[in-house]
């Protein structure tokens, strides 16, 4: 008897009539492939195809969306002016001038001050967390520094505006600055992505073998030894994407810069000057009237485009570091 | 030379290599104080904008809209209320895409091909796209299509489009921890692939995914920098009430309150973010709760 074993219950395909086999189709009861077509199946698979495919029209969808009106942008802007000029006022009608490197500067500065609080204090708390605590206090602890990472930005916006700047800078430590500056702003930036470096790079020295740290330990070192010779070389590819995506994140930033770095696009000096960042200025333009197809709706892509290349760059560099530290084990 | 017995009862130097030695102890007081810090910070801040919000915290915060006249007598019931729609939308859009994603690349993509790797990337890239730059892509899309910007509808595609690769790679780990076993024993059983993936993998990876795609939702809940793009920056005085209706949502709210200047908006700003924060503790409980009981062991 051929019957056909499906895997609706193991029961025959619908409607082939058991046992008599009058009119079933000529197949070969040996053979192991599937004998029925389940175009079904064919469909859903197409869909779950197609769903993934999805994600690369997004990114060419972004590529495109940003470049059209960039584009347009450049029909009356030239690209030299754009990326060496030092004057940005876009919006002084009569002196319009559309020199991006004030908010590059701005977008700088707050960026290096946010990784110089990050890195150091991200990895700090990872080293410890991966090395050092007790499996108890890892348990409690690495929630927390997820809580930090699950604030919305813009409540770390309003924490810089109205916490940071006036009563911890100006008040406790006596700096000089304004409502805005790059200083609060970064600081806070920093802050926020401290979770993003503390459980990259705390997952990439989790990762070393404990092997390496018992041979280190067995040959005399102590534990801050082993740590810093040891685990950190042999995780550093890791720690140094988890740095690279704390950069991205800190770049593309955009409520916090909007809220507390300033308002108005200007050469940013020294760490207590206000500025405007990048993402500051979209925020900033988008939230006014700007009609599609004007030079102003279209100076917004032109940044926008900017920052994508600049923040894909970045990307790329940490996906290829992480990559590395894959291999490595 | 010394011998074994000599080497082995030598007094090992406490003082230069021991674990308390003076640069040892050095060291774990710095990684003590990086953690310390970040927690202080996290402490500071729920507690600064708790004791700006409190006095705020009456009934008018939930049920009058906002108030340009009389802020101290003002709510933001319509941010809550284009939130709620706003998730609603991105929920709806972004879980069944992303999660048919996550086993497509899971269970079925051939991870040689090169269309497969290029998906690969490309998500990883996406995670990290700025927030910003999927506003421009809707504001962008929208116009495409004719879509009018300030709706619901288009905050949703937006905030859809920034969680999706997040809800991909968890929902990617949760299957990826489900164990071969369980795969291949349906398929002994004469299961195709597809009804395997259906009936055995995705039920036990359900709790892991529905962690990862409630705290995927609670970051699409606290983002406010796409939304700008599409007109959210208004003052609505009417409840939201459909995908085409205009909209606004808390954390915009939230912005638009911090950057004027006037005390009582500032109190209203630190309210609505105990509002939001409350939001988003309770989404993160679900999540834990969902974890701790139905995730199994293998």
């Amino acid at each position: 008897m051929s019957t056909r074993v499906t895997a609706r219950g193991g029961s025959p395909a619908a409607g082939a009539p058991l046992g008599g086999g009058g009119r079933l189709p000529k197949v070969d009861p040996t053979s192991l492939r599937r004998q029925s077509p389940r175009y079904g199946e064919r469909v859903a698979m197409g869909v779950l195809g197609g769903a993934a495919m999805l994600s690369v029209l997004v990114t060419v969808g972004i590529v495109i969306s940003l470049l059209l009106p960039a584009l347009s942008f450049f029909r009356e802007v030239s690209v030299s002016e754009f990326l060496f000029g030092t004057r940005w006022t876009p919006r002084f009608a009569g002196q319009e001038s559309y020199g991006v490197l004030p908010l590059v500067t701005g977008t700088l500065w707050t960026t290096v001050i946010a990784l110089l609080i990050a890195v150091p204090f991200g990895l700090g708390a990872a080293v410890y967390l991966a090395e050092y605590a007790p499996p108890r206090v890892r348990k409690v602890l690495k929630p927390v520094l997820e809580v930090l990472a699950g604030i919305p930005s813009v409540v770390y916006g309003f924490f810089a505006l109205t916490f940071v700047a006036p009563v911890v800078l100006e008040g406790l430590l006596g700096i000089d600055v304004g409502t805005f500056s790059v200083l609060a702003a970064g600081l806070v930036l920093g802050i926020m992505i401290i979770p993003t470096v503390a459980s990259l790079s705390e997952d990439a020295m989790s990762a070393v073998p404990s092997a390496l740290r018992q041979g280190s330990l067995a040959l005399g070192a102590n534990k801050m030894r082993t740590t810093l010779r040891v685990v950190f070389p042999a995780a550093i590819s890791g720690i140094a994407a988890s740095v690279v995506l704390g950069l991205s994140r800190a770049i593309g930033e955009t409520m916090i810069v909007a809220l507390a770095a300033g308002t108005q696009a200007r050469m940013v000096g020294g760490p207590t000057e206000f500025g405007q960042t990048m993402t500051g200025f979209i925020a900033q333009t988008a939230t006014g009237e700007s009609t599609p197809g004007t030079l102003s709706y279209n100076t917004l892509f032109a940044v926008g485009l900017l920052l994508f290349l600049i923040t894909f760059v970045i990307n790329m560099i940490s996906i290829r570091l992480v990559r590395r530290f894959r291999e490595a084990y | 030379m010394a011998t074994i017995g000599q080497l082995a009862t030598r007094p090992i130097k406490a003082q230069q290599n021991g674990e308390k030695s003076p640069a040892s102890i050095a060291f774990l007081v710095a990684l003590w104080a990086a953690l310390a810090f970040a927690i202080l910070c996290l402490l500071t801040l729920l507690v600064t904008s708790f004791i700006d919000g409190v006095p705020r915290l009456d009934s008018n915060l939930v049920t009058a809209y906002t108030s340009q006249i009389a802020p101290e007598r003002g709510g933001v019931r319509a941010a809550i209320i284009g939130s709620l729609w706003v998730i609603f939308v991105t929920a709806v859009l972004a879980i069944p895409l992303g999660i048919a994603a996550a086993i497509y690349l899971e269970e079925f993509a051939d991870p040689k091909r090169w269309y497969n790797r290029l998906v690969e990337v490309n998500l990883q890239n996406l995670a990290a796209v700025p927030a910003i730059v999927y506003g421009l892509l809707t504001a962008g899309f929208a116009l495409t299509i004719g879509l009018r910007r300030g709706v619901v509808l288009a905050g949703g595609i937006a905030l859809a489009l920034l969680i999706l690769p997040v809800i991909i790679i968890t929902a990617r780990e949760a299957l990826r921890a489900v164990p071969a076993e369980i795969r291949q024993g349906s398929l002994a059983l004469g299961a195709t692939p597809l009804q395997t993936v259906w009936r055995q993998t995705l039920p036990s990876a359900i709790p892991g995914v529905a962690t990862g795609t409630i705290l995927a939702l609670s970051r699409a809940l606290g983002e406010a920098a796409p939304l700008l793009l599409l007109g959210g920056l208004v003052t609505i005085r009417f409840d939201p009430n459909g995908l085409l209706s205009g909209f606004t949502t808390l954390p915009i709210q939230i912005f638009n309150l911090a950057g004027r200047s006037a005390e009582e908006f500032q109190q209203l700003a630190a309210a609505a973010i105990i509002v939001l924060l409350a939001m988003l503790l309770l989404m993160n409980a679900l999540a834990i709760l969902i974890r701790n009981r139905y995730q199994r062991q293998w």
